[in-house]
């Protein structure tokens, strides 16, 4: 739709950054930017819709819980929201590697939104402001600012867009086809055709979200309850452990059964996905129920999680059954499922499509390469969940601030952060679905772990200037006590008396013949740190967190010193730049194909190209040997 | 972690030290820089930062070799563990003074194939890594031991053996041998996908007990790869040896000439499975000098589709060939067919074989030598008279090094079997964090990396692979 007005104003209030979204992506960037100094104001088409949840009331989870910690260790804001608004918490995988140990907590979706709302209505030199943007002004290739549906035009110097699932968005369940974003919520119409004439190249994405029950209509007897841990991990490294320790409400488990696969697959012509009324690609990690029953059918049930959607509310979130079936279908399905019988359905499942950009359009800095000065990040830029887009807009944030200032821009490579893995995959490889993180993608996963986020990246927020001195020292300090704790268990030998001994068989572990150390003890995989203070009498007072590094480091220190050296290895490539202005054809000897993908997607350093899907081990050689004869030239 | 404001240009790119510094390479790579022929010395180079001391754990002599100044010559003996393999002079030039401009050991040695090869084996057992194609030579440049008019060619250096390698590398691989790595290959991938899924999907897919059907199946992987890596150590998973083509018209006797030379009890080192319907090959040793012979369809002109392809096929096969043997009938008069085949093979190493000595003779040596001045031997391929002067021209001209292996397929073999080794090294390693108990996710890395190896012997990357079989084999939940 193109946009036309006859109102034209200019607002006269100075702006530097402006964010287009106030979901996960926008209010992480507009905090980002504003703590930097840069005046920000965020464009919402909802006020109600600030940091809202549309689909799961989860945040974190495997790998994407590394994220929130990686956002707040940065100096970002979702970790220290969500210990203020959960309502159950959970340390997933704990029976697995520490790198894998991944937290999730079950949010309060209204008291998060509202708690996220409150801090940026707080936050000095960040306005808010309900408008929906229909044009992003650029003059010269770079942004001077953008236009709201009212004709009024804001200027700035900076343009984030982080308009999540709005874009174009329709909505759908059976032949019900209702052009609306998440939750019924106004789309937005205008601002795709105004990233098609600046030339950007568009993919629809689909996704989809199951229906919401009435807690009341619910028989909880049928079903298994799912508690909390008992000792609940705060997401932020700056929450006080003692201060999240509250009163939990369960989720609880459920089954599919045939039946209800029976009732999916007669119904199976009247779903929009397989009738062919959704033309948006659906991501393959969060299948609808009818996705799960055709492609698995040798499955004879599914399970269900009924997770609470907050503490003041009865509406129950039905997991694992997203769907876009007709609702009378949904009912009988529903319906099917033990516990759901009388099941009285409040929110409709159904499947969202929306317009989103093929991301390899981005500098890895998140800054398009065709316009100055406008990024994107979130949903926005084909990624799914909250938490990919929330370090997204952290980036997005910090990097258009970063600009103004005329300081260096953040690119987190993937041996630093999930953080960096994300956005140099949505960047640099080929996708025709959400992106969804796992940790199976970071390849350096021992190094990137959820445990180790402050070391990793909260020295890089505080050069940047979102993490304060005082938490920067205490981050120190903490290094200190782990660098001394393991130089010292290193070098303390505990003999082989009786009471060694016996601690040894009381814990399964073989009794020693000679004197081994403290470290040695630890390193055995029925050992570990704690379990060892009764025969390291000179063991100082350390907090548990820094005997959990020292725990770790010492435990995996052969796997972790192996990925390392692959770092400095990888490093090596990601550090060689390639000129902004080559001409792939004139290097000679490239394959065809090569020379087709590396100019289309220009990347910005050898170790970007090498992973571009089409450039072979040979080319990068070729390559390499080119740069060098232009450096010497 | 930061990146520069400025995007650079190619000017301002121009005299940068980045580009230099990043250049410097940890690795130290190896290789055989002598042809593989069974003549004069045989050359293993090993060019990095631990050439010396990895030269040093394998050199046995009167001195150490770190401790010895640059560009002096040492004897002594090369040691695998408690076997000695070869006497041999160890040449040592330090960085920057040498070819690739970084430390380099040169160790030649009396050469034969064999020897050449163990050597580098133990160079790569003791910390080296394989060089890729043309890596010397690119390290030459990147270290500025080139200068920049040699750019292009560097290029096309890299280029080509590359091209090379990688024509060899899959298609000299045994078909038996490249869907026992697919399998294998699938396996691990299958078990760590479904790891994987149970690691990203805790709630919906549980590690109970996995360890030990883990365990199981890498004990059988271990075998396999076992058997395979004494495949590879018997030169029989590459079709390697001197690659010999038969070209001739139809009914010269090409295919007699192969039976003889396979028929009578000499070595048939292997049945090459997989060839096609039209070219015949056949492994045999001439008293040490290995051939891989091919027999072809007779070239010809012709209309028919299906016989053109295997014509064409046979002009492609003669123009990689080592050696060419064109067999003539001369009991028929040569015909446009044997001139084109001439014209084909002039420039390649020839022994044109005068067959059917056994009947009324029409073409005689003169007339041949007119068109191709070439060793020429009368036989009889059905009486198997001449068969002896054959083997002692091919093995005169091995001896004289006018034909040598390609030595990018020797080179092949021994990264393909470094790889193995590779392979079975982290699957073991599996194996071991089972037994003591780790983590499931520790055993993911070992098996991604056994997985990598092996698709480094069939040319193929990792790529989207895991993602795509966790989502493709297992229901993930939400």
């Amino acid at each position: 739709m193109k946009y036309s007005v006859n109102s034209v104003w200019e607002n006269k209030d100075v702006y530097d950054v402006a964010v287009i979204g106030a979901g996960h992506a926008g209010c992480e960037a507009a905090l980002a930017a504003a703590r930097l100094g840069m005046r920000t104001i965020v464009f919402t088409v909802s006020m109600e819709s600030v940091a809202m949840m549309p689909c799961n009331p989860n945040i974190g989870g495997t790998s994407k819980g590394h994220l929130v910690k990686e956002v707040d260790a940065l100096g970002g804001e979702m970790g220290k929201v969500i210990d203020r608004t959960f309502i159950q918490s959970k340390m997933l995988n704990r029976s697995k590697g520490p790198a894998v140990h991944s937290l999730r907590a079950q949010a309060d979706k209204q008291e998060y939104s509202k708690a996220m709302r409150m801090v940026l209505e707080n936050q000095p030199g960040l306005d808010l402001k309900q408008a929906e943007v229909v044009d992003i002004l650029v003059e010269d290739g770079k942004v001077t600012g953008v236009q709201i549906i009212s004709g009024a035009i804001y200027r700035c110097k900076a343009v984030i867009l982080c308009t999540g699932t709005y874009l174009k968005a329709r909505c759908i369940y059976g032949d019900v086809s209702i052009e609306t974003g998440p939750n019924g919520l106004q789309a937005s119409t205008y601002l795709s055709d105004c990233m098609k004439k600046l030339g950007v190249s568009m993919y629809r994405f689909k996704t989809g979200t199951p229906a919401r029950i009435d807690r009341r209509s619910i028989d909880f007897s049928k079903m298994e309850e799912q508690k909390g841990d008992e000792r609940i991990t705060p997401f932020s490294f700056t929450t006080d452990p003692e201060s999240v320790q509250r009163e939990q409400i369960s989720c609880w488990l459920t089954y599919t059964n045939e039946k209800t696969h029976e009732i999916i697959r007669n119904n199976l012509d009247r779903s929009p996905l397989f009738s062919g009324a959704i033309e948006g690609t659906g991501p393959r990690y969060c299948p609808s129920i009818e996705d799960k029953v055709v492609k698995f059918a040798d499955k004879n049930r599914h399970q269900v999680f009924i997770e609470p959607e907050g503490e003041y509310t009865n509406e129950m979130y039905i997991g694992g059954m997203s769907s876009s079936l007709p609702e009378d279908v949904q009912y009988e399905m529903y319906r099917s499922v033990p516990g759901l019988e009388h099941a009285k359905i409040v929110r409709n499942a159904y499947a969202i499509e929306y317009d989103c950009i093929d991301a390899r359009q981005l500098y890895p800095t998140l800054e398009f390469r065709k316009v100055e000065g406008l990024y994107s990040a979130g949903q926005f830029n084909g990624s799914s969940g909250y938490e990919e887009a929330a370090a997204q807009g952290l980036v997005a944030g910090i990097n258009a601030a970063q600009k103004i200032l005329g300081r260096e821009q953040l690119i987190l490579d993937r041996s630093q952060a999930y953080i960096g893995v994300l956005i140099d995959d949505l960047v640099t490889k080929e996708s025709h679905e959400p992106y969804r993180m796992m940790t199976s993608r970071a390849e350096y996963r021992l190094l990137l772990r959820q445990d180790n986020a402050d070391q990793r990246l909260t020295k890089i927020g505080y050069e940047i200037g979102l993490v304060s001195e005082e938490r920067y020292e205490n981050l120190l300090e903490k290094e200190k006590m782990i660098t001394s704790e393991i130089e010292r268990v290193e070098h303390v030998n505990v003999g082989t008396s009786e009471k060694v001994q016996n601690l040894l068989i009381q814990y399964g572990s073989t009794p020693l013949n000679s004197g081994a150390t403290i470290a040695d003890l630890i390193r055995r995989p029925e050992l570990h740190y704690n379990i060892l203070a009764p025969i390291d009498e000179n063991r100082p007072q350390i907090p548990e967190e820094v005997a959990e590094q020292v725990d770790i480091n010492i435990k995996y220190d052969g796997y972790i010193k192996r990925q390392m050296r692959q770092v400095e290895q990888f490093k090596k490539m990601e550090k060689k730049k390639i000129p902004e202005d080559i001409d792939y054809n004139d290097v000679k000897s490239l394959r065809i194909e090569a020379v087709q993908k590396l100019s289309a997607q220009r990347p910005v350093s050898i170790g970007q190209a090498s992973r571009i899907s089409g450039v072979s081990p040979a080319d990068i050689s070729v390559l390499l040997v080119y740069l060098e004869s232009m450096r010497r030239a | 972690m930061f990146f520069e404001q400025e995007n650079i240009s190619s000017a301002e790119y121009a005299g940068t030290r980045e580009g230099a510094d990043m250049m410097k390479v940890t690795e130290t790579i190896a290789a055989i820089s002598t042809a593989m022929s069974d003549s004069g010395i045989g050359i293993v180079r090993i060019s990095g930062p631990d050439a010396f001391e990895i030269a040093d754990r394998i050199y046995k002599g009167k001195k150490t070799l770190s401790s010895q100044p640059s560009h002096t010559v040492h004897y002594g003996w090369i040691k695998d563990g408690e076997n000695t393999i070869d006497e041999v002079l160890v040449m040592l030039m330090r960085g920057p003074h040498s070819y690739t401009g970084e430390d380099t050991v040169e160790i030649d040695c009396h050469g034969g194939v064999f020897v050449v090869r163990k050597i580098l084996e133990t160079v790569l057992k003791n910390g080296a890594r394989a060089a890729e194609p043309g890596e010397f030579t690119k390290r030459a440049f990147l270290n500025g031991r080139m200068d920049l008019s040699q750019a292009e060619a560097v290029i096309d250096v890299i280029h080509s053996k590359n091209e090379y390698a990688l024509k060899n590398s899959v298609s000299q691989l045994k078909g038996s041998v490249q869907r026992k790595i697919s399998a294998m290959r699938e396996e691990i991938l299958y078990h760590t996908a479904y790891i994987e899924s149970a690691l990203d999907d805790p709630e919906h897919i549980s590690l109970d007990g996995y360890g030990d059907t883990l365990v199981e199946k890498v004990e059988e992987l271990l075998k396999e790869l076992k058997k395979l890596i004494d495949t590879a150590d018997n030169g029989r998973m590459m079709q390697e040896g001197i690659r010999t083509v038969i070209v001739g018209k139809p009914n010269a006797g090409k295919s007699s000439l192969l039976n003889a030379l396979v028929g009578e009890e000499r070595a048939i080192v292997t049945e090459i499975e997989g060839t096609t319907r039209d070219i015949l090959e056949e492994h045999i040793q001439l008293n040490g000098v290995s051939l891989n012979i091919m027999d072809t369809a007779g070239i010809r002109k012709t209309e028919d589709v299906v016989e053109k392809i295997g014509v064409d096929r046979a002009k492609n096969q003669a123009e990689d060939a080592d050696l060419i043997i064109f067999v003539v009938d001369s009991s028929r008069n040569l015909d446009e067919n044997d001139f084109e085949i001439m014209e084909m093979i002039q420039d390649k190493n020839v022994i044109v074989l005068l067959n059917k000595s056994d009947l009324e003779t029409k073409v005689t040596k003169e007339m041949i030598q007119e068109h191709l001045d070439k060793p020429m031997i009368e036989i009889s391929a059905k009486e198997e008279e001449g068969i002896y002067e054959l083997e002692q021209t091919v093995k005169e001209m091995f001896f004289r090094g006018e034909i040598a292996f390609n030595d990018e397929v020797y080179i092949t073999n021994v990264r393909q079997k470094e790889a193995l080794e590779q392979a079975f090294t982290s699957l073991k390693q599996v194996k071991r964090s089972i037994e003591d108990g780790m983590p499931e996710d520790f055993y993911t890395i070992d098996l991604m990396d056994a997985y990598e190896a092996l698709g480094s012997i069939t040319g193929e990357t990792i790529g989207e692979d895991l993602v795509n079989e966790i989502f493709s084999k297992f229901c993930m939940g939400k």
